[in-house]
């Protein structure tokens, strides 16, 4: 009871028969927005390219009501973009809040475990090495991709392999994955230095991130392990919240520790090998998009759903971005992404200083 | 007591060795009596809170098991140990920004559906918790804005959500000015008295220890060397041999209960 | 986070210490013959012996009074610098997983290093070293700036110059890439630089501010080792112990700028040294800065010289770039040291 008698429930909550969840309504407006922001920004850039469409036709288009020009267009060549970019950043932000999450540290990525070293090894081996037949065709589709998928693999396989043999303990995980990534790192460049410039050239465009000429074939692997991350998280993403309170609260809590983040931390790792065998490294997404969502949220973690949210408006805009910023030419959407996520790192930590009174 | 002994948490000859040094706990056997409140004292890295934490399933022990009804704990699924044996570590972290509610609201993890997270039961029990910590005010204050008392209040708040019947505690007051340092143990004393619930408990103060519990068990160096009530572990010559402390015991006329007045250090140290 | 990677290391004693210093230079020095010796077309060591004393055939002189001698100095040089600046930047960071790039440093060298090239059209090393610097310097004062105004009235905090470090270095490293993938023929020069490929001849005198540069950043970083010793304790007892933190944080940068710009400016954006060096060390000696800093510098400059002498015959007749031996090479000597020494300890 509150002090003038009247009975204030403790928590906001929702409930449908046995199924309830907490009334946050910050953090739902914030989702919410977050969603409707990415929708907006994906209208605009479905209408703009070469031959400019405004949002009222890209939206009828969308609804079948489009004639035959602006189908091709939206449907067949814009649409399996954007929804891969969509695709992208969701798989990326959701990847990163459940590192940050897991590893109680600010700046943990699932680019720790060597994962996008491994995959860029992979990418850039097989456009070096297959030269101009890798340009196009079989080898771009399903070599490269695999062949990034593979190297994500590999490097994943040796982090765990050889963090079985150093310990868990300290910093010794980390070391690991530095160690590893190193190596693969390394290989890149010498797969850069080896080849005639073009394929260097195309290989440096892959190890930018982008989203030039995704479609289809890309989108599919990335929206299913979405799918597949979506079904494993669902029941888990509760625990997070007691990750939060330390391994020992946790466990004294009741959750199983040491399983549910080998899983939480194998899904990241899925999400981040099949986005960065689909788009290039996009590295900074899993990085920002957890931290925007916290804090514009005031929540103690990133939501998933908030973070994808915010993932996938960062890809579709920065795109839009280095689409038309220098237009003709069509810069990679890994650069921009690079170049607003510095500053906004930059802004989020004097914001953050100013808050909590040091 | 009955003669034949009510089993709930024993550790049955266990040994913990970290790395490659010496043996933290050597085949330490103790059976907790169900409904007492034990307090575990000894000097500095006698294995005191290796013990707590064996006996809360955050370490698992080299050798021997702990038990609880007989059956080993590491076997149990953990969720549902957790809805019986509940362990508080020392200095527990909580992420900026936890409001004291979210904290208490943890406690209830083991009895919830993951897709109920916020069960019918779960106002009325964390709001019990609350009020029995006279946390109810702070109900929606940071953790991180609470003081030292406050916020190891909320901590215990969250274990008596949890509701468990056996409750163990890393030494809960440390850090913690006198006055709440009676008012955690007063509060933990009703856990037993009105709950009862089962206590274990890591403490330093020998004379809160003798105050509060009804058993207390002294390790050193890894064995236990002294276990019976307060009158009869406190006393000056086992404080010489578990502390190297010569000191006098006397008598609370208030509490009846020992209290230590120490004096010096007995054999050279520094 | 304490910086112990081993406890208080493998060897405690200081005469036992001492022994392995002298040990590790009589290694360099041999290292350092080898590395005379070794390449593409092997000379004998009275060969290398005659040019060094003045004499020799034109060829062995040629070989390695404009490549051999010139390489290995840059090589030791530039190792040990970016040892040492390991070492600092872990030190003031408390985070041993810090690397002196943290800084920006190196991000900020090659942003200016590929403007040179695709703006200035200048191509050969020699011409990148003040870009280097500059681009190095540059990048160090707006992240030590900015982690001072992120961490509000307080020095900056090693978490905010963390935080601020990676920001600017993706900032800087994005604005490298789009030039990059702009100029292809930028690319082609640039790609060669990064891996720190040292061969072909140098102008020792040409590369002569880089040495200046380094060498007033060692002697910075020496005598800077008892405020790490405190500044490894804590904020608050390192000023319980009389520290001004705000100067020791400014000459600690300051020396990681000159060592690293400096390294960068010779060798190219080699990491992995920095980062590695430091705790390789640890391993040895603990983390007392008295031992550190001097082991550092030996063990930073020889596995830089052995990368390159490696690299100098792993692919006979063709070079593998010192970058890519210290990656590729090293990363796993180093994981597997990292599960050598779990199982010693365990």
């Amino acid at each position: 009871m509150t002090a003038t008698g009247e009975i204030r429930p403790l928590q906001r909550s929702v409930r449908i028969g046995r199924v309830s969840a907490i009334w946050r309504p910050r953090a739902v407006a914030v989702a919410a927005s977050a969603v409707l922001l990415t929708l907006a920004i994906s209208i605009l850039a479905l209408g703009i390219g070469d031959f400019i469409m405004t949002p009222d036709r890209v939206v009828a288009t969308l609804l079948g009501q489009g004639n035959a020009s602006e189908q091709l267009i939206v449907l067949t060549v814009r649409l399996p973009r954007i929804l891969t970019g969509i695709a992208a950043g969701i798989a990326l932000a959701v990847a990163g809040a459940i590192m940050q999450t897991t590893a109680r540290n600010a700046l943990a990525s699932p680019d720790l475990l060597g994962v996008t070293a491994g995959a860029s090894a992979g990418a850039v081996a097989v456009i070096t090495l297959g030269g101009t037949a890798s340009a196009s065709g079989f080898l771009r589709e399903v070599g490269v991709p695999t062949a990034a998928m593979l190297g994500a693999l590999l490097a994943t396989v040796l982090v765990l392999v050889i963090t079985g043999r150093t310990g868990l303990s300290g910093i010794q995980p980390l070391l690991v994955g530095i160690g590893v990534s190193a190596f693969f790192t390394g290989a890149v460049s010498w797969f850069l230095i080896s080849a005639p410039i073009k394929d260097a050239a195309r290989a440096n465009v892959w190890l930018t991130g982008s989203l030039n000429q995704r479609s289809w074939p890309e989108f599919w692997p990335i929206a299913l392990s979405i799918l597949v991350a979506a079904v494993v998280l669902v029941p888990l993403a509760h625990r997070l919240d007691s990750f939060q309170l330390g391994n020992d609260i946790a466990r004294s809590t009741g959750v199983p520790v040491a399983r549910t983040a080998i899983v939480l931390i194998g899904i990241s790792v899925l999400l981040t090998a099949v986005s960065a065998a689909a788009v290039g490294p996009l590295g900074f997404v899993a990085l920002m998009a957890p931290h925007v969502i916290r804090m514009a949220s005031g929540t103690t973690r990133a939501s998933l759903f908030g973070a994808a949210a915010v993932g996938a408006f960062v890809v579709v805009a920065s795109d839009l971005v280095a689409r038309t910023v220098l237009a003709p030419i069509q810069l990679p959407a890994g650069a921009v992404i690079a170049i607003i996520g510095g500053p906004f790192l930059v802004w989020l930590l004097i914001s953050q200083r100013r808050k909590t009174s040091l | 007591m009955t003669s034949a002994e009510i089993l709930e948490l024993q550790a049955q000859n266990v040994s913990v060795t970290f790395g490659g040094g010496e043996p933290a706990l050597r085949s330490v056997d103790v059976t907790i009596r169900p409904g007492e409140i034990t307090a575990i004292v000894g000097p500095n890295g006698s294995g005191k809170s290796t013990l707590l934490r064996a006996m809360g399933r955050l370490l698992r022990p080299t050798d021997g098991a702990v038990l609880l009804d007989g059956v080993d704990i590491l076997k149990r699924p953990t969720r549902e140990l957790a809805r019986d044996l509940g362990i508080l570590p020392q200095s527990p972290i909580a992420p900026e920004g936890l409001t004291v509610v979210d904290l208490v609201s943890r406690g209830r993890d083991p009895h919830r559906r993951w897709f109920d997270q916020w069960a019918a039961s779960d106002e009325d029990i964390v709001n019990l918790a609350l009020e029995k910590t006279g946390m109810l005010e702070l109900a929606h204050a940071r953790v991180d804005d609470l003081s030292g008392g406050q916020r190891q209040r909320a901590w215990i708040a969250m274990a008596l959500a949890q509701e468990t019947r056996v409750l163990l505690l890393d030494e809960p007051t440390t850090y913690l000015d006198v006055a709440h340092q009676l008012d955690v143990l007063e509060l933990i004393q009703r856990m037993n008295t009105v709950d009862r619930a089962t206590i274990v408990m890591v403490l330093h103060d020998l004379s809160m220890a003798a105050r509060y519990s009804d058993r207390i068990i002294a390790l050193s160096d890894g064995e236990i060397v002294a276990d019976g009530t307060p009158q009869e572990v406190i006393t000056p010559a086992v404080l010489a041999t578990v502390f190297d402390l010569g000191a006098t015991v006397i008598l609370d006329p208030l509490t009846r209960r020992p209290h230590v007045l120490p004096g010096r250090r007995l054999g050279a140290h520094w | 986070m304490t910086l112990h990677a081993g406890g208080t290391g493998v060897l405690r004693s200081a005469p036992a210490r001492g022994l392995l210093l002298l040990g590790l230079l009589a290694a360099l020095v041999v290292c350092i013959a080898v590395g005379f010796a070794v390449g593409s077309r092997d000379l004998s060591l009275s060969a290398v012996w005659a040019v060094l004393a003045g004499g020799g055939d034109p060829e062995a002189r040629a070989i390695l009074l404009d490549q051999r001698i010139p390489r290995t100095l840059i090589a030791v040089v530039g190792g040990a610098a970016l040892a040492v600046a390991g070492v600092v930047i872990q030190g003031h960071t408390r985070n041993p997983l810090a690397d002196p790039g943290l800084l920006g440093v190196t991000a900020g060298a090659s942003l200016f290093v590929v403007i040179a090239i695709a703006f200035f059209g200048i191509t050969a090393p020699a011409g990148f070293l003040w870009f280097a610097f500059a681009g190095a310097a540059l990048a160090a004062t707006i992240v030590t700036v900015l982690g001072r105004v992120a961490g509000g009235r307080r020095d900056s905090s090693p978490a905010t110059l963390v935080l601020a470090g990676t920001a600017i270095s993706a900032v800087l490293a994005a604005i490298s890439g789009i030039i990059l993938l702009l100029s292809s023929s930028t690319l082609d020069v640039y790609r060669f630089w990064t891996v720190g490929s040292l061969s072909g001849n140098h102008d020792l005198s040409q590369l002569a501010p880089a040495f200046v540069f380094i060498g007033i950043g060692l002697v910075i970083a020496i005598g800077h080792g008892s405020t790490l010793d405190a500044l490894s304790l804590g904020d608050d007892t390192a000023r319980s112990l009389g520290r001004n933190l705000g100067r020791s944080r400014i000459v600690g940068l300051t020396a990681v700028t000159l060592l690293s710009g400096g390294a960068v400016a010779l060798c190219g954006s080699i990491g992995f040294v920095g980062l590695i060096a430091p705790h390789l060390v640890r391993l040895l000696v603990g983390p007392g800065h008295r031992w550190l800093l001097p082991f550092s510098t030996l063990v930073g400059g020889m596995l830089v010289l052995a990368a390159d002498t490696i690299g100098r015959i792993i692919i006979l007749p063709a070079e593998m770039p010192v970058g890519v031996v210290l990656a590729m090479v090293g990363a796993p000597a180093f994981l597997a040291i990292l599960v050598q020494t779990r199982r010693a300890r365990a």
